[in-house]
């Protein structure tokens, strides 16, 4: 007894594809695929091989094993302090020019006067490049010649950006005068979408304004939340411009970032040692990329 | 905020923008030899371009200008040699001319060194990569010193020194008179290394330190200890805050007599002080430590140029460089930026400065002739260990141990990985 066909009248929407089908369903689907292999897994795999070899670029590319690990972990001195500062970075724009963002949407939700120049004014260095903000920042804190000092005066002038105990909390503001702005639009767009009603159904409950926030408002928000976070992290993991326009990223100012570009692009030309601090910092970001994915399918499983 | 640094910040950016096109868009076609420049301050560049020009009046050639910023061309020269780099672009001599052309990125000429006139061999050693083939067609040079301003010197009856603790005495003195002895900025990293390239030369030789430079000996040995040990001494008369200012803003305070005195190469400060100051510039030579060195040394970088492997007009790439190699090719780069020396010797000296006169004397009299610390390395050492290593000496000069061994592990592996 054929079996199949019954099956398939029995299932009306499992349709079998046909040759047709399967090509077009081969082509769409691969083309992607290729490009997503060739432009993105091909030179991960590539940094991550060349990370266990010695190579300056030109020459023969040589098997070193853990070498530059070692090298690395022990003996590179810029190595600790950048990876230290990039968690900084991270916690700097995701405890504090975050939900500084969320505070000013809220205000300005709130209707308060002039709220749309606010609005605009608080955004305005989001256009910018942080490599321009990077100049910003010089022209107003540098040593001899910035606006901060001529303004303060006194005969010991501070080295904002010159002293490595300083330069970094003066990097991370002007880098927060950007991320808030930018966070502040996206809540300002969630908080547009919560549904009145909500409110005004605490507000009768009785609840108080911070308990409606918190309660209410503050979860309906949650896809923002997400978004809010994932940029977060995206631009504290890739903070490059700015410490690069100020001073290369040195003296105070090491990112992984600068450390990858320093030994690969630079005249220096260490491609092997480069490639090891790009596969640190890859590891960083497949931990925050991996907590995200898992937390997003559990919470579709829940939902 | 001066109007300064927000032109270098916008040229800064300008230049960010323009090396990837430049990069690929720089190859050479039918319009002529192209030129890889770094000559991005507004005086060189005047004067290389006079120079070309010459070159395409003479030649009915034209000859197609790439100008990168100064920091940036070096930051990328590792690029943009092995992408499309121009036929003829601008370099430096010595180690860092030498670690290209033994990376075969670099044509060897060769055949032009045995028509060329007027070069020692000295400059001929320079040119010469370590295979005994020439790269290199030398331009000019420019002295390191102590530089300071004439007025200065005689208002307060400075004289200057020739020991290290007449030196010292004299910063000291400046001190008690209200000048920073020494402006001093050291943001772009490298400015910083001729003063340690000095104190090693006088302290410990030039053999010590060429080996010093070459890995053959070791960073954390007394002799480095004490070219830093020294270094500590003089810091105080130091202006502070060396890791936060270029060079730039270093030899203005020197202009503005708010200095006394800066190590530094020629073209440095004169570039910072107006037309109208700059006979008012002069040096003396780095001071002597150590009898048995005197002031042997000078610290005189040579730049040049080189032809790419990959040039695509070869034939024009080596007329242009011939034409480089002549006197009057100098001559007319130095009418516009008097602030070099050529280095053929036909070239004409009689329209040089006083201040320019002194530096062919202080180089004519050297014994030997170092190139300065980035160039008399690898350059993968000096710009991931070194830069990083003086800027933290000069943030915390108190842990010499623990940098020279830092350093000297560094280097073990970098050296080793040849």
């Amino acid at each position: 007894m054929p079996k199949s066909p019954a099956r398939r009248a029995g299932r009306p929407g499992a349709r079998r594809y046909t040759r047709r089908d399967l090509v077009l369903l081969g082509v769409l689907l691969g083309i992607p695929i290729l490009l997503d292999l060739a432009l993105i897994w091909g030179p991960t795999l590539a940094s991550v091989g060349l990370s266990f070899t010695t190579w300056d670029g030109v020459g023969d590319i040589r098997w070193a094993g853990l070498k530059n690990y070692d090298e690395l972990f022990t003996s590179y001195p810029q190595f600790w302090p950048a990876v230290r500062h990039n968690l900084l970075w991270l916690a700097f724009l995701g405890l504090l020019a975050a939900p500084f963002g969320l505070l000013l949407a809220v205000l300005i939700d709130r209707g308060v006067r002039f709220s749309r120049f606010y609005q605009s004014t608080l955004y305005m260095p989001v256009v910018l490049s942080l490599a321009v903000v990077g100049f910003i920042a010089q022209l107003l804190l540098s040593r001899d010649q910035g606006a901060l000092n001529a303004v303060l005066g006194g005969k010991n002038p501070t080295d904002w950006l010159g002293d490595p105990g300083i330069n970094i909390w003066m990097v991370l503001l002007a880098a927060c005068w950007r991320h808030t702005g930018y966070v502040m639009i996206l809540y300002l767009a969630g908080l547009k979408s919560v549904d009145p009603s909500l409110k005004e159904a605490a507000a009768i409950d009785g609840a108080s304004e911070r308990q409606a926030f918190f309660r209410v408002v503050l979860p309906t928000l949650r896809p923002v939340n997400v978004i809010v976070g994932v940029i977060t992290v995206i631009e504290s993991l890739r903070a490059f411009d700015i410490v690069y326009a100020i001073n290369k990223g040195r003296n105070g100012l090491e990112l992984l970032s600068v450390l990858v570009t320093d030994n690969i692009i630079g005249e220096a030309g260490r491609i092997g040692f480069g490639s090891a601090i790009a596969v640190i910092l890859l590891l960083v970001s497949l931990g925050f990329i991996v907590t995200y994915l898992v937390q997003e399918l559990r919470g579709e499983q829940q939902r | 905020m001066s109007r300064r640094s927000l032109l270098r910040g916008a040229a800064l950016g300008a230049g960010a923008v323009a090396l990837p096109s430049l990069l690929t868009a720089c190859g050479s076609g039918p319009s002529g030899v192209t030129m890889g420049s770094n000559a991005s301050d507004a005086v060189p560049k005047k004067a290389f371009a006079a120079a070309f020009k010459a070159y395409e009046k003479k030649s009915k050639k034209t000859v197609r200008v790439n100008t990168v910023h100064h920091e940036t061309f070096q930051e990328n020269i590792n690029r943009y040699l092995q992408g499309a780099p121009d036929d003829v672009f601008m370099w430096f001599a010595g180690n860092r001319m030498q670690y290209f052309a033994q990376k075969g990125l670099l044509s060897d000429i060769s055949d032009l060194w045995r028509n060329f006139h007027g070069f020692t061999d000295a400059l001929k050693k320079q040119s010469t990569g370590r295979d005994g083939k020439q790269y290199l067609v030398p331009y000019y040079y420019y002295p390191w010193a102590v530089f300071h301003r004439k007025s200065v010197f005689q208002e307060k009856g400075y004289e200057a020194p020739r020991t290290f603790d007449e030196y010292r005495a004299l910063a000291k003195q400046m001190q008690k008179d209200g000048l920073v002895p020494f402006a001093f900025g050291d943001k772009d990293g490298w400015p910083a290394m001729g003063t340690f390239d000095y104190l090693d030369m006088r302290a410990n030789g030039y053999d010590f330190h060429i080996a010093l430079m070459s890995g053959q000996k070791a960073w954390n040995s007394p002799q480095v200890k004490q070219v830093f040990d020294l270094w500590r001494g003089l810091l105080p008369y130091h202006q502070k805050g060396a890791n936060g200012r270029t060079w730039q803003e270093a030899a203005q305070t020197l202009a503005q007599k708010k200095a006394g005195m800066t190590v530094l190469g020629l073209p440095h400060p004169g570039q910072q002080f107006s037309v109208a100051d700059r006979a008012d510039l002069d040096f003396f030579p780095f001071p002597e430590i150590d009898p048995a060195h005197g002031r042997d040394a000078v610290e005189a970088p040579i730049d040049g140029f080189l032809m790419s492997k990959k040039a695509k007009d070869k034939e024009g790439a080596k007329d242009l460089l011939k034409f480089l190699a002549t006197p009057q090719a100098e001559d007319i780069y130095l009418a516009s930026d008097p602030n070099n020396i050529a280095v053929n010797s036909g070239a004409d000296t009689a329209a040089y400065t006083p201040l320019q006169k002194k530096a062919v004397q202080l180089v004519a009299g050297a014994k030997q002739i170092s190139q300065f610390m980035d160039r008399d390395t690898r350059p993968d050492f000096a710009s991931t260990v070194m830069i990083q290593a003086i800027q933290q000496f000069l943030n915390k000069p108190d842990d010499i141990d623990g940098l020279v061994n830092d350093i000297e592990r560094q280097k073990k592996q970098i050296f080793a990985a040849e």
